[in-house]
C-alpha cells in the first residue's frame, strides 16, 4: 500500500513534468511544426538597416511570412545585404515588389514590411528586392529638421 | 615557511585525490548495466523523495517569483506606455535563466543536503561496509539509484517551475494590475523560441541536476564518518552545489546565448 502511494506520486510528478514541457511548448514558445520546411532566400540591398537583426520578422500587410537570415554588407555598393527566407508557401511575390524597415510601435523591434507590385513573374530562390526604403533613424530625421530651421 | 608550502601541497593533493574519487565513483555508479527488476523499484523511491517531495517549495517559490517579476516590470514598463511586453519579460527571464537557476539552488538545499546527510549517516552507522560484505555493491544499490533520480527530477521539477511562474505573472499582470490577455500571451509567442530558450533552459537543468546530485552523492559518500564528519558534509554540498550551479551558470549562457 506504502509503495503504491508513492508510485502514484512519482507518476504524477513525471506527469505534471511533462505536461509542463507541452505548456511551454504550446503556449509559451508558440511552435508551429511548419517551421521544418525550408523557404526561399530573397535579398535586398538597404542604405541603413538601422537595427533591424537576424530573425527579425518579415513581413507582408503586417503578417508575418518569414524571416531575416543574414545580414552583410556588401562591399561593391557599400550597403547593407540582407538575407531573407520566406515561408514556402508565400509564392505570391512578384519582381517588382518593394521592401522597407519598419518600426513596431515608436520604439519596438524592426521589422521589413513587403507590398507586392502588379508585375507577371514571381520572385525565385535567389532572387533581390531592388525597391528598397532604408529605416527611419530619428538622428537623421533630427539633423534633417535643424538643417531646415537654420535654412529658413 | 617549508612547512606551510608542504600544507598547501598536501591541501591540493587531498582536493585532487577527492576529485579522482569523485570521477570513479560516477563511473562505477552508472556504467553497468542495471537490473530493472531490482533498479526500478528503488529509482521510483528515491524519484519520491528527491522529487515528489520538492514540488512543493518549487511551486511555491515558482508562483511568487512569477508574482514579483511581474509586479516589478509592471511598475517599470508602464512609464514607458510599454506593459504588453510583462509577458514576454516574465517567460524570457524565467525560462533562460531563473527556473534552471533557483530550482537548482533549492533543489541543492532540498535535496541535495538529505542525500548527503542520509548517505553519510549510512556510512557512518558502517551500513554501507556490511552490504559491501554481504556481496551487494553500495554504489549500485544506494548512489545509482539516487543519481538517476536527482538526473531525471530537476528538469521536470525546473519546467513546473517555469509555467507555475508564468501562471503567476499572468495572475498579476493580468488579473490584477490589468493588461491585455491577448498582448501578454502574444508577446511572449512572438519573443520566447522554442530551440534557443525553452530547450537550452532544460539543457541547463539536465547540467544543473547532474552537478547537485554528484557534489550531494560524493559527498556523503566520502565523508568523514563521525558526526561532525556529516554535518561538514552537508555544509559543503549546499555551499560547492550553490557555488557552481551559479559558476556553471555564465559558463552556459555564455555559449548559449553570448555568441561565441
Amino acid at each position: 500500500m506504502r509503495m503504491r502511494t508513492i508510485e502514484l506520486g512519482v507518476g504524477a510528478f513525471i506527469f505534471a513534468g511533462f505536461l509542463a514541457l507541452v505548456v511551454l511548448i504550446v503556449n509559451v514558445s508558440g511552435l508551429t511544426l511548419s517551421t521544418n520546411e525550408e523557404g526561399y532566400r530573397i535579398y535586398a540591398r538597404f542604405e541603413n538597416i538601422g537595427g533591424l537583426t537576424v530573425r527579425s520578422k518579415v513581413t507582408i500587410s503586417g503578417v508575418a511570412i518569414g524571416k531575416v537570415t543574414n545580414i552583410t554588407i556588401d562591399p561593391d555598393a557599400l550597403k547593407a545585404l540582407v538575407e531573407m527566407e520566406i515561408e514556402p508557401q508565400y509564392d505570391y511575390l512578384t519582381l517588382d515588389s518593394s521592401a522597407a524597415i519598419l518600426t513596431a510601435g515608436l520604439l519596438g523591434e524592426k521589422y521589413i514590411g513587403i507590398s507586392v507590385g502588379a508585375d507577371e513573374e514571381m520572385m525565385a530562390d535567389g532572387d533581390e528586392i531592388e525597391d528598397t526604403q532604408s529605416a527611419l533613424v530619428l538622428e537623421e530625421l533630427i539633423g534633417k529638421f535643424l538643417f531646415n530651421k537654420v535654412n529658413e | 615557511m617549508i612547512d606551510q608550502l608542504q600544507a598547501l601541497g598536501f591541501t591540493g593533493l587531498n582536493k585532487l585525490a577527492a576529485l579522482g574519487r569523485s570521477f570513479i565513483m560516477l563511473f562505477h555508479s552508472l556504467c553497468y548495466f542495471p537490473n530493472p527488476r531490482v533498479g526500478f523499484p528503488l529509482l521510483i523511491k528515491q524519484l519520491h523523495f528527491v522529487g515528489v517531495l520538492s514540488l512543493i517549495i518549487i511551486v511555491v517559490s515558482g508562483l511568487f517569483i512569477g508574482m514579483v517579476l511581474s509586479l516589478q516590470g509592471y511598475t517599470i514598463l508602464v512609464d514607458y506606455g510599454s506593459e504588453q511586453a510583462v509577458g514576454q519579460m516574465v517567460a524570457l527571464s524565467l525560462v533562460r535563466e531563473l527556473s534552471p537557476v533557483v530550482a537548482g539552488l533549492l533543489f541543492a538545499g532540498r535535496a541535495g543536503s538529505a542525500l548527503t546527510a542520509e548517505i553519510g549517516l549510512m556510512k557512518a552507522t558502517e551500513q554501507l561496509s556490511s552490504m559491501e560484505m554481504i556481496g551487494v555493491d553500495p554504489l549500485r544499490r544506494i548512489v545509482a539509484p539516487r543519481f538517476w533520480a536527482g538526473f531525471i527530477s530537476l528538469p521536470l521539477l525546473s519546467m513546473i517551475f517555469s509555467v507555475v511562474g508564468i501562471w503567476g505573472g499572468l495572475l498579476v499582470g493580468v488579473d490584477w494590475l490589468g493588461i491585455y490577455e491577448g498582448s501578454f500571451w502574444a508577446n511572449m509567442q512572438a519573443a520566447v523560441d522554442f530551440r534557443i530558450d525553452v530547450l537550452n533552459g532544460i539543457i541547463k537543468a539536465i547540467v544543473f541536476g547532474y552537478v547537485v546530485t554528484w557534489i550531494a552523492v560524493f559527498q556523503g559518500y566520502d565523508c568523514i564518518p563521525t558526526s561532525e564528519g556529516i554535518s561538514q558534509a552537508t555544509t559543503k554540498t549546499v555551499v560547492y552545489s550553490s557555488l557552481s550551479i551559479l559558476g556553471v551558470d555564465f559558463l552556459l549562457t555564455a555559449l548559449m546565448f553570448g555568441d561565441l
